[in-house]
C-alpha cells in the first residue's frame, strides 16, 4: 500500500432517500495522522454520511477508499481499518464493560486480552470496567464507546458528534485523549460537530457541509480570518458610535442589537478605535472578541449573505 | 462462525428471557399436573369401582366377545385385537391404565401444547433477536465489524435453533420431573396406539400398531421440534423486519392464535391448509386424533412448514443484508 495515498478518500458521494438528496456530491480525503473535522449544522447530513463511511447504508452515488481498499467491493478489508463510533455508543447494557468489548473482540481477528487490557487502561475505565454497563454515566459509556472503536487498532477513527452529552471538562479530556492517540499511535480521526470552536480546537483540517452540500474544505487555520476578529462593542449612545465605526476602512459591521454592534476588524487596532470614539464623546462600556460561531463563518463563506 | 454464536448466546442467556421461559414452565407444569390428577380422580368416582384390574377384565372379555361376531370388517378386527393386547399388557404389568405415570403426562402436554403454548415461548426469544438490536442501536457496532451481514444474521438463527431446542427439551425434562412427583416415573415401556390414518373422513385402523411410550415420546417432541423450528424462523422474519419488538411479538401472537382460531372455526375452507399455523398440530398424526383439516397427511404438513421456513430465512436474509440500517 502506497504510504502517502490518503486513508480515507471520497468521491462524489451522493444519498438519496426517496425523492430528497440528503447529501450531494461531497468529495474530500483524510491523510494519514490527521485529525479531520466535519463541521455542519443540525440536519446538515453529517451522520448520513458517517453511516455511509462505515457501510450501514449504500450511497446512491460516488465511491469511498479506506485505506485504499474500496468500501463497496472489498467491505471486510476497507472496515477493518476503521474504529467508529455512529451518534451515541450503544452498547449492550445488560452485559459488563469487559463483556462488551470482548463481544466485540471475537467479531475480529488478532484482538488478544493484552490489547482489550491496555485499552481500558488507555480510556481509564479500570475501576468500573467488571460492572454492568447500565450503572455507567454518559461519559463513562462514551469512552466505552470509544474504546470499542480501537479494538481492531483501526487506522482511522469516525467519531459522530463525540462530544454530545459531555460536560467541558469531559470535552476537555475527550480532545486531549485524541490528540494522545493521533501522536502515541499514529491514528487519523474523523471527528463531525456543529460547534466551530471545537473543530478549531481540535483538528488540522475541516470540511462544512451545509444541506448535504460541501460548502468548504481546507486547513481549520485559515478558516476564520485571524486578522479579522469578532468584537462586541458596547456604546452609549448606540447610533452614533455605530456612524463612528462605519467609517473605518478595516471594520465590517455585522449585527447590530438593542445594545451593543458587533463588527469585524483587526484585534491590534481596537486601542485606535477607543481612541476615535473617545474622542467625538461616545462611551465606550465594553469591549470584547467573541468566538466566532458556524453561523459567523457562513455569513463569511457566503459573503454576507444570511443563509438559507 | 463459533465465536458469532458463543455472542448470540451471551447475549440471549444474559438478556435472562431462557430464564423467564424456565419461570413460565415451572410454575405451569405443577398447575397442569393438579388438573390432570384432578381428572383423573373424578373418572375413578364415576367408574364406581376403586379395583381398576375388575374393569379392565371386563373391558378385555366385552372385546373379545365382540371379536367372535363374523360381521365385524377385518381390519376392526385387528385393531381390536391390538386393544386387548394393550390392556393384556397393563394387567400383567400390574399398570394401572387410569392413573399414569409422568411419561404419559409428557405425552398429553406435548400434545396439548404444540399448537400454541410452545410456540408461545419460541416467539418471547425469537422475536426480539434482531428488532431489539435495531432499536437499541446495537446494530450499528454489530455491523460495522470485519463479518459479512449473512455471517451475523446466521449466528443470529444457529443460536435461535439452540434455544428452541432448549425450550422443548426443557418441556420434556420439566414436564417429567415435576409432574413424577404425583404420578411415579415410571411408564416409558408403557404400549401406546399409534398410526392411524384417515382416509375420506374414515379412520382407517390397518397401519394402527403398539409403540412403547418412550418410543411414542421420542417421535411426538421430535415432530413438536420440528412446529416450533418453523415458529421461531417465521418470527425471525419477523424480527428482521419490523424494528419494534413489541410489533413483531404481537405480529406473531396474532398469526398464531389465529392459526388456532382458523382450524377450529373453518376447517373446511381448503386455503387455510397453506397458512403455516394451523398446521402446527404434528403430534395428532400420531395419536389418531381426528384431523380437522380435510386431506391432510403428516407429509403434507410438514412439506407446508418446511415451505414456509425456507421463504421466510430467504426473506430475512435478503433483506438483512441490502437494507440501509438508518437505527
Ligand atoms: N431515514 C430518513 N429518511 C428521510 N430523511 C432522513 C432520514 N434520515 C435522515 N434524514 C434527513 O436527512 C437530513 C440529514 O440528517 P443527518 O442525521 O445526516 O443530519 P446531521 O448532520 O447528522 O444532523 P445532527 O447535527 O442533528 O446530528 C435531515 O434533514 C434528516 O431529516
Ligand atoms: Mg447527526
Amino acid at each position: 500500500m502506497n504510504q502517502t495515498a490518503p486513508v480515507l478518500e471520497v468521491k462524489k458521494l451522493s444519498k438519496q432517500i426517496g425523492k430528497r438528496k440528503i447529501v450531494e456530491d461531497i468529495t474530500f480525503e483524510v491523510q494519514k495522522g490527521e485529525i479531520f473535522g466535519f463541521l455542519g449544522p443540525n440536519g446538515a447530513g453529517k451522520t448520513t454520511t458517517i453511516r455511509m463511511l462505515v457501510g450501514l447504508i449504500r450511497p446512491t452515488e460516488g465511491m469511498i477508499q479506506i485505506g485504499g481498499y474500496p468500501l463497496q467491493d472489498q467491505f471486510i478489508e476497507a472496515i477493518s481499518q476503521v474504529g467508529c463510533i455512529v451518534e451515541n455508543p450503544e452498547l449492550y447494557p445488560y452485559l459488563t464493560g469487559r463483556e462488551n468489548l470482548e463481544h466485540f473482540a471475537r467479531m475480529m481477528t488478532g484482538v488478544t486480552d493484552e490489547w482489550i487490557h491496555e485499552i481500558i487502561r488507555l480510556v481509564e475505565l479500570e475501576e468500573r470496567i467488571d460492572e454492568l454497563v447500565k450503572t455507567y454515566s454518559l461519559g463513562m459509556r462514551q469512552r466505552l464507546g470509544i474504546a470499542q472503536a480501537l479494538l481492531g487498532s483501526p487506522k482511522i477513527l469516525i467519531l459522530d458528534e463525540p462530544t454530545n452529552g459531555l460536560d467541558p471538562a469531559g470535552i476537555r479530556e475527550l480532545r486531549a485523549f485524541i490528540r494522545k492517540l493521533v501522536h502515541e499511535q499514529g491514528i487519523s480521526v474523523f471527528i463531525s460537530s456543529h460547534i466551530l470552536h471545537e473543530i478549531q480546537l481540535m483538528c488540522d483540517r475541516v470540511a462544512i457541509i451545509n444541506k448535504g452540500k460541501i460548502v468548504y474544505t481546507g486547513p481549520v487555520r485559515e478558516l476564520v480570518h485571524e486578522e479579522e476578529t469578532r468584537i462586541e462593542w458596547r456604546l452609549d449612545p448606540l447610533q452614533s458610535g455605530v456612524q463612528v465605526l462605519k467609517e473605518l476602512s478595516f471594520v465590517r459591521p455585522v449585527e447590530q442589537t438593542e445594545e451593543h454592534l458587533y463588527v469585524y476588524m483587526p484585534l491590534d487596532r481596537i486601542a485606535e478605535v477607543n481612541e476615535q470614539l473617545t474622542a467625538k464623546q461616545i462611551k465606550v462600556t465594553g469591549i470584547r472578541p467573541v468566538q466566532a460561531t458556524l453561523e459567523d463563518l457562513f455569513l463569511q463563506l457566503t459573503g454576507g449573505e444570511t443563509k438559507s | 462462525m463459533i465465536g458469532l454464536v458463543y455472542n448470540e448466546m451471551l447475549k440471549m442467556v444474559r438478556k435472562k428471557r431462557l430464564w423467564v421461559i424456565l419461570g413460565i414452565l415451572v410454575i405451569l407444569i405443577p398447575i397442569f399436573t393438579y388438573a390432570q390428577a384432578q381428572t383423573l380422580e373424578r373418572a375413578a368416582k364415576q367408574i364406581g369401582t376403586s379395583d381398576w384390574k375388575v374393569v379392565l377384565k371386563q373391558q378385555i372379555i366385552d372385546q373379545q366377545n365382540r371379536l367372535t361376531s363374523s360381521r365385524l370388517p377385518e381390519e376392526w378386527k385387528a385393531f381390536i385385537k391390538l386393544n386387548i393386547q394393550q390392556q393384556e399388557y397393563y394387567l400383567k404389568n400390574n399398570i394401572d391404565p387410569t392413573a399414569p405415570g409422568a411419561p404419559t403426562f409428557m405425552r398429553k402436554f406435548v400434545e396439548e401444547s404444540v399448537s400454541l403454548f410452545l410456540p408461545l415461548l419460541v416467539v418471547i426469544i425469537a422475536a426480539d433477536l434482531v428488532s431489539s438490536e435495531l432499536s437499541s442501536g446495537t446494530i450499528k457496532l454489530l455491523l460495522t465489524r470485519p463479518v459479512r451481514r449473512w455471517k451475523v444474521l446466521l449466528s443470529k438463527y444457529i443460536s435461535l435453533l439452540f434455544a428452541t431446542s432448549f425450550i422443548v427439551l426443557s418441556t420434556a425434562i420439566l414436564s417429567y420431573l415435576l409432574s413424577g412427583v404425583v404420578f411415579g416415573y415410571g411408564g416409558w415401556d408403557l404400549p401406546v396406539l399409534s398410526g392411524f390414518q384417515e382416509k375420506n373422513g374414515a379412520l382407517l385402523t390397518e397401519f394402527v400398531h403398539l409403540m412403547p411410550q418412550w418410543k411414542y415420546l421420542l417421535m411426538a417432541y421430535g415432530l413438536s421440534w420440528l412446529a416450533c423450528i418453523t415458529v421461531a424462523t417465521v418470527s425471525f422474519m419477523v424480527s428482521v423486519l419490523v424494528r419494534s419488538t413489541a410489533s413483531g411479538m404481537g405480529i406473531m401472537l396474532a398469526a398464531i392464535i389465529s392459526g388456532n382460531l382458523l382450524m377450529q372455526l373453518s376447517p373446511t375452507w381448503g386455503a387455510i391448509k397453506y397458512f403455516a399455523f394451523t398446521q402446527l398440530r404434528l403430534t395428532d398424526y400420531l395419536s389418531g386424533r381426528p384431523i380437522l383439516i380435510e386431506g391432510m397427511t403428516l407429509p403434507l404438513s410438514i412439506g407446508v412448514l418446511g415451505a414456509w421456513s425456507v421463504v421466510a430465512l430467504i426473506t430475512a436474509f435478503v433483506s438483512f443484508s441490502r437494507r440501509d440500517v438508518l437505527a
